[in-house]
């Protein structure tokens, strides 16, 4: 047996959230003193995929298949399923990212395996019994599930596990596979990613708008307050219905679950539904002029005022604490 | 078209999540359910698609007779017809088997279900029903339209998007952006209570996972006020005591 970690690149470049799942993967294999594998997929130069021997991976096995140089979720389960079967793995892990969401369940499937979705620290092992710790009630709430089958995927949940450095020099082989003819029916016609900006769900620090701010023409200072921390931009349900904001940056319960290390909140009162989804971050800053705003109660550090006054003022402040380093 | 909407009954999403028996079972005492808000806007767009006679809409649910009112709701907002398979959902897995069974004797063109529950938020159904039918399926999509035999959908990724075509059938799970989720009208409502509501008995499936105990988040502790003059403050506080820039 052996824990394999399949490394999701973009761009041919690995992100933040993989080196967590592979130091995650990395601490399962060592409680079960077994190895840690890893499976890249599409172009990645030699150097990235050796580099993922500082998280742990002994072993790297790399697909340069054409075919398979973009994501594709039923060919990469293929690949991905027959590799865990050749390298004799039980453990399978991988990022709970927008892709690794259309990836893990098909793998589940290929190898009868239970699925721990969304997991937000270490199995427990013990009594014969594997247990995984995961989001529910979209924040609300932690499910402890029992794995019971013999084979077990595990997505992991960005933000919500330390990259842990652990230098190995990792063996780096090519792996052959190619999936099944009827896995490649999908056609991608596009992609669209932006470089300028920070993505949402893996990102360390989220400045977040809502409805406070009256109105899209006001999002210069949000974005600029964003450009000066390196965070990624976010709003309430209010402000993207009103399509003041697109619906990708909806931070909430019916939105996307964010768990950055700061959450800075300006303008938006807190419901129940919005604070779902932002319940698991570690520390959370809250501008608003309504001291019996319901995000107070919730929050580690509060700023009671005018979000046009105090904004452009921490904005000041950030400028001469930057300039001070 | 014939298209298959998968709903999930769900707590409201005002709901204060607890729990009882030693932390080991959801508390729906006095909880409304609802029909999951990503799954509205699933069946949304299969109205759409369909609208004009140019189609049906199945809604189909694996839940117990209580998730009915549900059901109803769903038929009364514009579905065809509705199949209940009679059992608890007892996980993704349990579920998606289900409704890969009653595909493989009822075919449809499009199957759609909602990005995720709002309950346990696997986004785990549409990429196993795929798996177990051997069709493609997308997890997370923004945007749906179909041309001929075609389906072309965007999908959300880190920091942008993916357009993809696939021909028909494929399994898609629908966020924001597919469509605006439909509100009943008043004939919808009278006409949902006669719209057929076939219960059938689940497959027998050995199941992988089970739930043993549930967490409420740590509480915070109570808020540090900084003054509106003082956002210096602020900033020194999130560098030295919080870390956090």
């Amino acid at each position: 047996m052996s824990v394999l970690i399949y490394t999701e690149n973009a761009d041919g470049k690995f992100k933040k959230s993989t080196f967590e799942a592979v130091s995650y993967a990395r601490a399962i294999a060592d409680q079960n003193n077994t190895n840690l594998v890893a499976i890249s997929i599409g172009e990645v130069s030699k150097d990235e995929l050796t580099a993922l021997g500082k998280y742990g991976a002994e072993k790297v096995l790399n697909v340069s298949n054409a075919k398979l140089k973009n994501f594709i979720n039923q060919a990469y389960a293929s690949v991905i399923a027959e590799a865990a079967k050749k390298q004799g793995a039980d453990v399978i892990v991988l990022s709970n990212s927008f892709s690794g969401r259309g990836l893990a369940p098909r793998i589940a499937v290929k190898l009868e395996a239970g699925l721990a979705d969304g997991a937000v620290s270490l199995p427990e092992q013990g009594n014969g019994k594997f247990t995984v710790k995961k989001t529910a009630f979209s924040g609300k709430a932690f499910a402890v599930v029992e794995l019971t089958s013999a084979n077990k995927v595990i997505s992991l949940t960005p933000n919500s596990y330390k990259v842990v450095e652990k230098s190995v020099t990792p063996a780096v082989e090519d792996f052959a596979a190619e999936g099944n003819a009827s896995d490649f029916k999908a056609m991608i016609k596009e992609i669209v990613r932006s470089t300028d900006k920070v993505s949402l769900p893996d990102a360390d620090i989220v400045v977040s708008g809502g409805r406070g701010l009256k109105g899209p023409e006001n999002w210069g200072m949000v974005e600029e307050l964003a450009g000066l921390l390196g965070a990624a931009l976010a709003c309430s349900k209010p402000v993207s219905d009103s399509g003041w904001r697109p619906h990708s940056e909806h931070v909430g319960q019916t939105g996307i679950a964010v768990s950055p290390n700061l959450y800075i909140a300006i303008g938006i009162s807190g419901a129940i539904q919005h604070l779902a989804g932002v319940s698991s971050s570690k520390v959370i800053v809250v501008i608003n002029k309504d001291p019996e705003a319901p995000f107070f109660k919730v929050a580690d550090y509060g700023i009671v005022g005018d979000a046009f006054e105090v904004v452009p003022k921490l904005i000041a402040a950030i400028k001469e604490y930057k300039a001070s380093l | 078209m014939k298209i298959l909407v998968c709903i999930s009954n769900v707590p409201d999403t005002t709901t204060k999540i607890t729990f009882t028996d030693n932390n080991t079972q959801f508390n729906n005492n006095g909880v409304q359910f609802i029909l999951n808000p990503y799954d509205e806007i699933a069946l949304a767009r299969a109205i759409e698609l369909t609208d004009g006679g140019n189609g049906t809409v199945t809604v189909i649910n694996v839940g117990e007779a209580t998730t009915e009112p549900t059901i109803r709701k769903a038929l009364a907002i514009g579905a065809t017809d509705a199949v209940r398979v009679n059992a608890k959902p007892h996980d993704a897995w349990y579920v998606a088997y289900q409704v890969a069974e009653y595909v493989k004797t009822n075919p449809f063109d499009l199957i759609l279900t909602g990005r995720e529950s709002i309950d346990y938020n696997g986004s785990k159904v549409s990429g196993m029903i795929g798996e177990l039918l051997d069709l493609p399926s997308v997890s997370i999509i923004k945007k749906l339209d179909i041309e001929g035999d075609m389906v072309t959908v965007e999908r959300e990724i880190e920091g942008g998007k993916e357009v993809l075509t696939i021909p028909l059938p494929i399994v898609a799970g629908t966020a924001e952006g597919v469509a605006e989720p439909k509100i009943p009208n008043m004939r919808g409502i009278m006409s949902a209570r006669t719209k057929p509501l076939n219960i059938i008995e689940p497959v027998e499936v050995k199941t992988f996972s089970e739930i043993i105990s549930y967490e409420t988040p740590a509480p915070r502790g109570q808020v540090k006020l900084v003054s509106a003059d003082d956002t210096a403050k602020l900033v020194d506080l999130l560098h030295e005591e919080a870390r956090v820039i």
